[in-house]
């Protein structure tokens, strides 16, 4: 089992201050959901994460398995099992989907040793195929033209094929029709077991009864305000988080 | 004869003693070196050669070459597609080999021989095409040193109604410190025809050389050409390549100059649209990196109504690369309901490196459609962390991101086999360039 441990975390950027002292356990064999009003900076953890050089992590720790990652770029993050699936992916022109995947995996093969093509054409059919996307999106440039639903999907192809260890998946639903969202489901599913930690972002409950999660986390102004189990979710559902963004619930901060 | 006339030009010396010509041409080059000398050499001043570096341009230490040591070595170097409908390989000046067209071709009319025989056997030919269009664009003195010089080079003739599927290609070496080379180009598709052309400019070391190249391209009514010039020479290299391309009614031609090698490159490409229903695409791929200036000049020109020209250019530089992109799209007075682009893309991987891009419209018609702009840009940082987040390598990461910046424009290329080789070769020079 392995171990990703977010430590009384605060983020800036610029001047003013996103995730305010966030702590958060995640191991394999897990997936724990995060909900949380619009600008409650459940986006900046995941990007934070990941790395991303826009933030400023001004105290607290991110560690996996007891080793702080924060001095680790995000490439070698990423080669350590770090997978974040975007709210909004970037689009690359140029870059096809198949030269882009393979520059990801041959990025974590060791010096001088070369992607075997054959078997990386079957992984990337049997993946496209668990997610119902046509072969003819292999020669297509990342992203590039594709609906919202697509570069969603997108997101979870590229982590059907690197078999990250803990996975970040940002609002991986919106803008998901009812029956992408269950093929997409069940592509995230299919990578479920020991071997996997997963965040998964939502604003919408009706995300975890595809996706259902061990534990959910409800996070306000940068904070984790409240955890508990799948309930909690039909809770938000029911009342909002007007409760949990009262003053005095603030103090129930983990 | 010629020669007296050129003694004491180490340049030229020797050269045209060489070769068995006909008296037209001879007449030619004697012009050709009466323009040389009295067309004044560039100024740093003049509009035509603004942001580039005249000072480059010195030629005292260039000389005609001897033979190359190792022929049968660079014949062998000579790889390119692999299946080709002809390929021929010259080197300093010379023809090393010849692969000539598959019996069936020659017998359906398709011409491919060197300049010089075709200078005799196609002389009506040669003789219109050769040098025909006036080279304006700023480099009239090197195209008439070019037209005095040693050319050497291919003659196409593809006939009327004749398909090609292959590619012809051409390779020219240079080999030698300061050797001086002047390949030259000649291709007539004819009526309805079809063809590829590849030239293949390469250095068979590192040594400074001075490469002086002409292209002419004829498309006649509704042929469809596409030409592709892949520029390797030295990164010591001193080079010209001065383009002509005249389409004709419905005809197309497809033009794509791939700059990967040269110190200081200086390419000239104009397009003449002659005849209602012409398409010109004007295409570039460029990597500037180290000290190398890629400086290039375009002309489109609309001499007939409703003809299209599509000029797309992009440049990555890096180091102290320096790029130099001016073009003129002009739309002669009648020549309505044209269509005409003119796009040029830059993209900076270094702070050092500097981007010149000058477009220019002179439009003298009505009801045309003409657009012209250019980008300068970084790598995006959205892109990158993108690519980084999924475990890619910075290098990498960069790399992947200017080759797709480049295959919008090698998207082009209709012929997949020619593009993936061509893509190969951008690539490796391209890896070379960012690790500086
Ligand atoms: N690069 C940035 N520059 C300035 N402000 C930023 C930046 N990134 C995030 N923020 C601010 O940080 C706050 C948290 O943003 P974040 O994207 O993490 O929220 P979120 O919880 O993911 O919201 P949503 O549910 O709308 O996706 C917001 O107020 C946002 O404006
Ligand atoms: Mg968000």
């Amino acid at each position: 089992m392995k171990h990703l441990k977010i430590d009384n975390l605060h983020v800036s950027i610029g001047q003013s201050e996103i995730l305010r002292g966030l702590s958060l356990d995640l191991p394999t064999g897990q997936v724990h959901a995060i909900m949380g009003p619009n600008g409650s900076g459940k986006s900046t953890l995941a990007k934070v994460i990941a790395g991303h050089p826009d933030y400023t992590v001004t105290s607290g720790d991110i560690l996996v398995d007891g080793e702080s990652i924060l001095e680790m770029e995000p490439d070698a993050r990423a080669r350590q099992g770090i997978f974040l699936a975007f709210q909004y992916p970037s689009e690359i022109p140029g870059v096809t989907i198949a030269n882009f995947l393979r520059a990801a995996l041959q990025a974590r093969l060791p010096e001088g040793k070369e992607l075997e093509a054959t078997e990386y054409y079957a992984k990337l059919y049997e993946k496209m195929d668990l997610l119902e996307m046509p072969r003819t999106f292999t020669s297509r440039a990342v992203n590039e033209g594709f609906s919202g639903g697509e570069k969603k999907r997108c997101e979870i192809l590229q982590m059907a094929m690197l078999q990250p260890t803990f996975a970040l998946l940002d609002e991986t639903d919106s803008g998901l029709d009812i029956d992408a969202l269950k093929i997409v489901s069940h592509g995230v599913n299919s990578l479920r077991g020991p071997e996997t930690g997963m965040l998964v972002i939502t604003h919408y409950q009706r995300l975890l009864n595809y996706i259902v999660p061990d534990f959910v986390h409800v996070m306000v102004n940068g904070r984790i305000v409240e955890s508990g189990t799948k309930e909690l979710a039909l809770k938000l559902e029911a009342e909002g988080y007007d409760w949990a963004t009262e003053p005095e619930a603030e103090a129930v901060a983990v | 004869m010629a020669s007296a006339s050129v003694s004491g030009v180490p340049l030229l010396e020797g050269a045209l003693v060489e070769g068995r010509w006909p008296e037209w041409f001879v007449a030619s080059r004697q012009r050709g070196w009466a323009d040389f000398q009295h067309l004044p050499a560039p100024a740093p001043k003049d509009e035509k050669w603004r942001f580039s570096k005249v000072k480059a341009l010195a030629l005292d230490s260039f000389r005609y070459p001897a033979a190359v040591a190792d022929a049968a070595a660079l014949v062998a170097r000579s790889t390119g597609l692999g299946e080709s409908a002809a390929r021929f390989v010259f080197a300093n000046n010379r023809l090393l080999a010849a692969t000539a067209p598959a019996a069936g071709l020659l017998k359906a009319g398709l011409v491919v021989m060197t300049l010089e025989e075709a200078a005799r056997q196609h002389a009506d030919l040669v003789e219109k095409h050769f040098m025909a269009q006036e080279f304006k664009l700023g480099s009239a003195k090197y195209a008439a040193l070019h037209r005095s010089g040693p050319v050497n080079g291919v003659f196409i003739r593809v006939p009327k109604n004749l398909e090609v599927a292959q590619p012809i290609e051409i390779f020219h070496w240079v080999e030698g410190e300061n050797s001086a080379v002047f390949p030259h180009t000649l291709v007539v598709c004819e009526r309805q025809s079809k063809a590829t052309v590849v030239d293949c400019f390469r250095s068979a070391d590192d040594e400074p050389a001075f490469a002086c190249g002409v292209n002419d391209l004829v498309v006649e009514e509704g042929a469809k050409l596409n030409y592709v010039a892949v520029q390797q020479w030295s990164l010591a290299a001193t080079a010209f390549h001065l383009n002509s391309t005249t389409v004709g009614r419905d005809a197309c031609c497809l033009g794509m100059q791939v700059n990967l090698g040269g110190k200081f490159v200086r390419g000239e490409s104009y397009s003449r649209m002659v005849a209602e229903g012409a398409r010109s695409d004007m295409l570039s791929v460029n990597i500037a990196g180290g000290d190398q200036l890629i400086d290039q000049r375009t002309f489109q020109d609309h001499a007939k109504p409703s003809a299209t020209s599509d000029l797309l250019y992009q440049n990555a530089l890096t180091g102290k690369g320096r790029t130099v992109f001016s073009g003129v799209i002009r739309v002669e007075p009648g020549a309505h309901k044209t269509d005409a682009y003119q796009k040029v893309r830059n993209i900076v991987l270094s702070d050092e490196a500097e981007a010149n891009s000058m477009p220019g419209l002179e439009i003298e018609a009505d009801d045309v459609r003409c657009t012209h702009g250019a980008t300068t840009a970084q790598v995006d940082d959205r892109e990158l962390f993108y690519l980084l987040a999924r475990g890619i390598r910075p290098e990498a990461a960069q790399q992947l991101l200017v080759m797709g910046f480049f295959n919008t424009v090698l998207d082009r290329l209709p012929d997949a086999r020619l593009r993936g080789q061509i893509e190969g070769l951008v690539e490796k020079r391209l890896s070379a360039a960012l690790r500086g």
